[in-house]
């Protein structure tokens, strides 16, 4: 198992690095041009030339990379153009933020589609499988940035008027013990709950098709003949093979939840990763934008990697055929 | 055929053939079976009336395609129906109007500019849809050559173009799509310009360039496995040319999978089109977009003006919805066997 583990890690460098790479040409040379940026108020006519030499904009592109890449690696982020922090620290800070609305999304969205899928495939063509297949439709056709948008005018606004509220419901709602997990947990419910739809709605008919798939499996007419109950047979041998496919699809879209995060950070004013983004590309912030895209690369591929961990674990097929079959 | 480790690799190892990655278009299938039947039944789309008849037995595929036939229609004539100009002068007249409820003269009221909602939302129909279908032939184009030039050729030029492919399908697509959106001026390294995002054509251009990888990877899939046929084989034998055999022979029977993949991803392009314009990097005036009018009206919400969020949102929500039952309608009927 761990030999395989390290074999997965070891191969995923050359992917890192040309997904740096890309990511490198993409900001430097399709993304808006920093220097023009900055000059745009500025009557300097030689204010282009001059900040190209300051950023270092002027040198060629492989070496521009390359030494973004020692800078980025050995830790010397720089200070953002506009602020004179440290990027470094910037990112720390946005990222306890994005962290447990990330982590939050994941962990309800995996339950709520595991629980979604297997009631359908326990019971197709019911009245509750109908009612999840179209919630399903529903939410991955909805727009994020517009549900959250409703959500906080239902919660701000909507529910106020119907209740006759002085305030906002959410501050309503009483913290008698007044601990500070009972304030994060009010703060993070509405965008969690954003972030997850589309994310559940996704997921769970990966979890229907693929336990619906597995419930006609001979290993399961075994089981039932052993006399197991029905509990036992969905949970413990139809999910183990399923869930090796939830795993992948789960892993696939990390860069979907990247977006999602941008989009639902936005949305609810929350100053973590993606307000950090939007502002470096408001501001032409090279700084912050090539480590940003860097981590979340990075953040990807360890995804893919733990996806195919987690893969090799419920398989163990996988790593005997050295995953190689076609 | 894949180097271990490199992300995505698992889900081919699952042997599930190949499920196309990454957003909605994968999320209909059944998953684990669709590649597989797909390719064990070579026929293409069936008799066009049995066809029709399995399509219609699905509720949800026609409430799909009868909304979708409303929506385009209305799109289609909207310079006839729209009871004004989307994008009018500023002037004093129009601007006193800003802000007015849902009236007769208005029927979804007018935005802080006072420009009349129902108009607006009907232009911003039709760039939503032109943006979606255009992105959807150029990446079935992109994706087309590139999956049937690696599944018809295999070895290296095989595991070059995947790894390619894999490439794309690691950066996290909307991070990349803002970055490069917010481009006013994009060229291709300084060698040709590029169409700015901030325009539809543009914007088309851009979305398809991170779009085609499932189609890629679909054809790819199921050339590989079509390739191998007895069929094929004799075609070989007799003498026909690779072209011959790939043009009349292989894409003729991938055509089921490449409708469904090209309905599901005019769903995704029209969300990714208006995110980029909610968050202020797409399609900019005179070019009216749905995201762009949510954008607009954020303001209003907390307050009682919010209807200005609701329509286009609205819009929005129902046109991807009704191409995501269609795509998923056209799958069932192409291959019954995809669902219980």
């Amino acid at each position: 198992m761990w030999k395989y583990v390290a074999r997965r890690a070891l191969a995923s460098i050359p992917v890192l690095l040309l997904a740096s790479v890309l990511i490198f040409l993409l900001v430097r040379e399709f993304g808006a041009d920093p220097a023009r940026q900055r000059c745009q108020a500025s009557r300097d006519p030689q204010c282009l030339t001059r900040v190209r030499a300051e950023l270092g904009l002027d040198r060629s592109l492989p070496v521009q990379y390359l030494d973004e890449m020692k800078n980025f690696v050995t830790g010397q982020w720089g200070e953002s153009q506009r602020s004179d922090r440290d990027v470094s620290e910037l990112i720390g800070d946005a990222m306890r933020e994005t962290v447990p609305l990330a982590f939050w999304a994941v962990v309800v969205s995996l339950g709520a589609a595991v629980l979604v899928g297997v009631t359908s495939a326990r019971h197709p063509g019911s009245v509750r499988d109908h009612t999840f297949t179209v919630l399903a439709f529903a939410g991955i056709a909805m727009p994020t940035f517009w549900l959250g948008l409703l959500v906080i005018q239902l919660f701000t606004y909507e529910l106020q008027q119907l209740l006759g509220l002085s305030q906002p419901i959410f501050y309503s709602i009483p913290n008698p013990i007044g601990s500070g997990w009972v304030d994060s947990a009010r703060e993070l419910a509405l965008p969690v709950f954003v972030l997850s739809v589309q994310l559940i709605a996704g997921w769970s008919r990966y979890q229907r098709a693929a336990l619906s798939d597995e419930l006609h499996g001979d290993h399961i007419r075994t089981a039932r003949a052993k006399g197991l109950s029905e509990r036992r047979v969905v949970w413990k041998h139809g999910m183990r093979s399923s869930s090796t496919s939830l795993v992948t699809v789960v892993a696939i879209d990390a860069g979907a939840l990247i977006g999602g995060v941008v989009v639902t950070e936005r949305v609810f004013s929350r100053p973590g990763m993606g307000t950090l983004l939007l502002a470096a590309l408001r501001d032409g912030d090279t700084n912050v934008l090539i480590p940003w895209m860097l981590i979340a690369g990075i953040g990807v591929i360890l995804a893919n990697l733990a996806a195919d961990v987690a893969y090799a674990a419920l398989d163990p097929r996988v790593r005997l055929t050295s995953g190689n079959p076609t | 055929m894949t180097t271990p480790g490199e992300p995505g690799g698992a889900v081919r190892r699952s042997g599930v053939g190949e499920l196309p990655l990454t957003g909605t278009a994968s999320l209909f299938d059944s998953g684990v079976r669709t590649g597989q039947d797909l390719a064990r039944d070579p026929g293409g789309a069936p008799p066009p009336a049995r066809f029709w008849r399995r399509y219609a037995r699905k509720p949800l595929a026609v409430i799909g395609a009868v909304i979708l036939l409303v929506l385009v229609t209305a799109a289609v004539f909207a310079p006839v129906i729209a009871p004004e100009d989307p994008t009018p002068q500023l002037t004093a007249e129009i601007l006193a109007d800003a802000r007015q409820g849902p009236s007769w003269e208005h029927p979804i009221g007018t935005d802080k500019l006072g420009r009349d909602q129902l108009s607006r939302v009907l232009y911003g129909l039709r760039v939503s849809l032109a943006v979606g279908v255009g992105v959807a032939v150029l990446s079935v184009i992109a994706g087309v050559a590139i999956g049937a030039w690696a599944g018809w050729r295999g070895g290296w030029v095989d595991g070059l173009l995947m790894r390619f492919t894999d490439l794309f399908l690691v950066i996290p697509a909307l991070v990349v799509l803002l970055v490069v959106a917010n481009n006013p001026d994009p060229s291709f390294f300084g060698l040709f310009d590029l169409p700015p995002a901030t325009e539809v054509p543009g914007m088309i251009v851009l979305l398809a360039a991170l779009g085609w990888m499932p189609m890629a990877r679909i054809v790819r899939g199921e050339f590989l496995s079509l390739r191998e046929r007895d069929y094929v084989e004799a075609a070989r034998a007799a003498g026909a040319s690779s072209r011959r055999i790939v043009f009349t022979h292989l894409l003729p029977n991938t055509v089921g999978p490449i409708v469904v993949f090209a309905t599901l991803a005019v769903g995704i392009a029209i969300l990714n089109e208006s995110v980029l314009s909610f968050l202020g990097a797409g399609v900019q005036y005179p070019a009216v977009s749905l995201g762009q009018m949510i954008a607009d009206a954020e303001d209003t919400v907390g307050t009682d003006l919010a209807y200005l969020i609701v329509y286009p949102g609205l819009v929005l929500f129902v046109l991807v919805l009704a191409f995501n039952l269609v795509g998923d309608g056209l799958r069932d009927a192409i291959d019954p066997h995809s669902r219980d």
